[in-house]
């Protein structure tokens, strides 16, 4: 008891194992982003070229595979939204035992690997030629399959990414009071819809983009359902592109990558708008 | 943020249907009862298209996973429907059971990696003076740990595969390096599953208080006992918490080896993506959902490590 321990109160005496840590890790994720912008524009004659970005617009295919992720990424994104942003509100506002129910529900998804969950899918599929020729569930079963529009992949993808869209809601709706700010709402003659859609949304804004970005980036990269189902979207494309030609594959990764960190950037920046001074106390 | 269950008014008499989180619409009014039963009513009501979509979307294909693995394919010669283990006992034996143990193998030891040097990454940008290294370190982690499936073996490839960058520029090849095998996996999956783990693990060093280190170092402890004794204990349901998720993302990733490695590491998730495409010998044709029962059968034994711990770790850090 003799001494004051040095270590209290610091945080300013240099500690160079933090720099060797982040150095190395700095070099393990850039090599391969630089790596990866420099083989996209290298050409085999020496020198630069960008051909392999140029070319990706003409590429048979493209259009179709960019058009059908992105129509599959709007549908899910509000079927998700539509289903999951009820729900939950009403969760707060509802006993524990629905948000125990729906806490169970929105996990669950994540036992079953994409894989897994395909074949079982596959599976119901089966049933319509199978067992199900002469009822209308075989048109039904037909109808999802349709390959301008697979709504089975919708289908699909909402349920993969309910987790992490449940997380993301769930996150904002913990930040906020919806009971008083119904209650509130209520008292002030809003009816019910009112009340959600002019009072409990807006302060759900950065959740839901959020969860709106964390679906995004999984259907845009999605792979393993379209794959194994037989559709073309854009993931799927860029592996048969992968195959012929490499530095087209390679410039589509680089520039997914930078898509989402743009993505992400414009979230970060949208979150902070409505996060002013008095929120730090 | 209180660790204890919200305290609910319990307005046990005025509503005895109500459970322990009865709505809370004030304990002094009589009408509470009909009001609060009309709006669970309506709660339940709000949900009831998420948990239908739910039934469908998802309970379907577990029935046909749960009931197909134990019935004869119609591709079979005879008995197409009846019930058999056959599928189940294939699938785990011979290719398939080497698939699933590669899967397991590739997945812990990713994952066990992932963790061991995500923690001091994480520790290294929860320290930092500088915000700015925060922010953007947390910002890539964020990026990265979506960066999975195909773009991520793109990237490799170009970086590491025979014509990759790096490996001409050192000349790799010649020293017997290949990107195209088990060690070439685990480094990609490194790079999405060590931004995970700085994002799981994150928010539980920001929790560890200063007053602990303190008092650990008035002690007389070193920085060794005081990670030792106190800081890795409370850490721990984090930390396993957090190797579980890892665990989870490495053993369902699929695009990643389908595009990188193709057929030389077996994984149980070609296996069925195989088996579904009709690679099957005839009458084997439901072998897929078996193989797909084995993984959520690993899956839910990993999960279920994850939840408890979750709790346990909640009670630390808040």
């Amino acid at each position: 008891m003799a001494q004051l321990t040095p270590t209290a109160g610091s945080g300013r005496r240099p500690r160079p194992w933090r720099g060797a840590v982040l150095l190395v890790a700095g070099l393990y994720f850039l090599v391969p982003m630089a790596a990866s912008v420099w083989f996209s524009v290298d050409d085999p004659n020496g020198g630069v070229q960008f051909d392999a970005y140029t070319g990706l617009l003409s590429a048979p295919g493209f259009t179709d595979a960019l058009l059908l992720t992105l129509e599959l990424a709007a549908a899910t994104v509000v079927v998700l939204l539509v289903l999951l942003v009820p729900a939950l509100i009403a969760a707060r506002l509802g006993t524990a035992r629905m948000r125990a129910v729906l806490e169970v529900v929105c996990t669950l998804p994540l036992v079953v690997p994409p894989v897994a969950f395909t074949a079982g899918l596959i599976g119901v599929l089966r049933w319509g030629p199978d067992h199900l020729m002469d009822t209308p569930f075989f048109q039904t079963i037909v109808f999802v399959q349709q390959p301008e529009f697979p709504l089975v992949l919708v289908i699909a993808y909402v349920l993969m990414s309910l987790p992490l869209a449940y997380r993301a809601l769930d996150a904002g709706l913990r930040a906020v009071d919806v009971r008083t700010l119904v209650e509130a709402a209520r008292s002030c003659g809003a009816s019910w819809p009112r009340a959600v859609v002019t009072v409990v949304l807006p302060n759900l804004r950065g959740a839901l983009l959020n969860a709106a970005f964390l679906t995004l980036a999984l259907v845009l990269g999605e792979f393993t359902a379209a794959s194994i189902l037989g559709y073309q979207p854009f993931a799927v494309w860029v592996y048969s592109v992968g195959n012929s030609q490499g530095q087209m594959s390679v410039a589509v990764s680089v520039l997914s990558l930078l898509i989402t960190w743009v993505l992400l950037l414009l979230l970060a920046a949208a979150g902070r708008e409505r996060r002013p001074a008095p929120a730090r106390s | 943020m209180t660790t204890a269950p919200t305290p609910v008014p319990a307005p046990a008499a005025a509503d005895p249907s109500g459970g322990p989180g009865a709505v809370a619409a004030g304990p002094a009014t009589p009408p509470p009862a009909t009001r609060a039963r009309r709006l669970r009513g309506g709660s339940w009501l709000a949900a009831l298209p998420l948990l239908a979509f739910f039934a469908i979307g998802f309970g379907l294909p577990a029935i046909a996973i749960a009931t197909g693995a134990f019935t004869l394919s119609s591709d079979a010669e005879a008995g197409a429907g009846s019930f058999t283990t056959a599928n189940v006992t294939d699938s785990v034996q011979g290719a398939y059971w080497t698939a699933l143990l590669s899967s397991v193998k590739l997945s812990a030891l990713t994952a066990l990696i992932g963790t061991v040097v995500g923690l001091p990454l994480a520790q290294a940008v929860v320290t930092s003076r500088f915000r700015a290294v925060r922010e953007a370190v947390l910002t890539a982690s964020g990026v990265l740990a979506n960066f999975g499936g195909l773009p991520l073996a793109f990237a490799f490839v170009a970086t590491l595969g025979n014509a990759g960058e790096v490996t001409k520029l050192f000349h790799l090849t010649d020293h017997g390096w290949t990107l195209y095998g088990f060690t070439g996996l685990t480094i990609a999956y490194l790079y999405f599953l060590v931004p995970l783990m700085v994002l799981t693990i994150t928010p539980a060093l920001d929790g560890l208080r200063r007053q602990w280190r303190e008092a650990a170092a008035n002690n007389r402890a070193t920085t060794l006992q005081y990670w030792r004794h106190v800081a890795l204990p409370i850490l721990l349901p984090s930390l396993l918490g957090g190797y579980v998720l890892l665990f989870g993302s490495a053993f369902a990733a699929y695009a990643t080896a389908a595009a990188m490695v193709g057929a030389t590491v077996p994984l149980i998730s070609r296996s069925i993506a195989d088996a579904l495409s009709g690679n099957v010998l005839v009458g084997q044709g439901n072998l897929a959902l078996a193989l797909s029962l084995d993984m959520i059968v690993v899956a839910v034994l990993v999960m279920a490590v994850y939840l408890p711990l979750q709790r346990r770790s909640a009670r630390w850090l808040s």
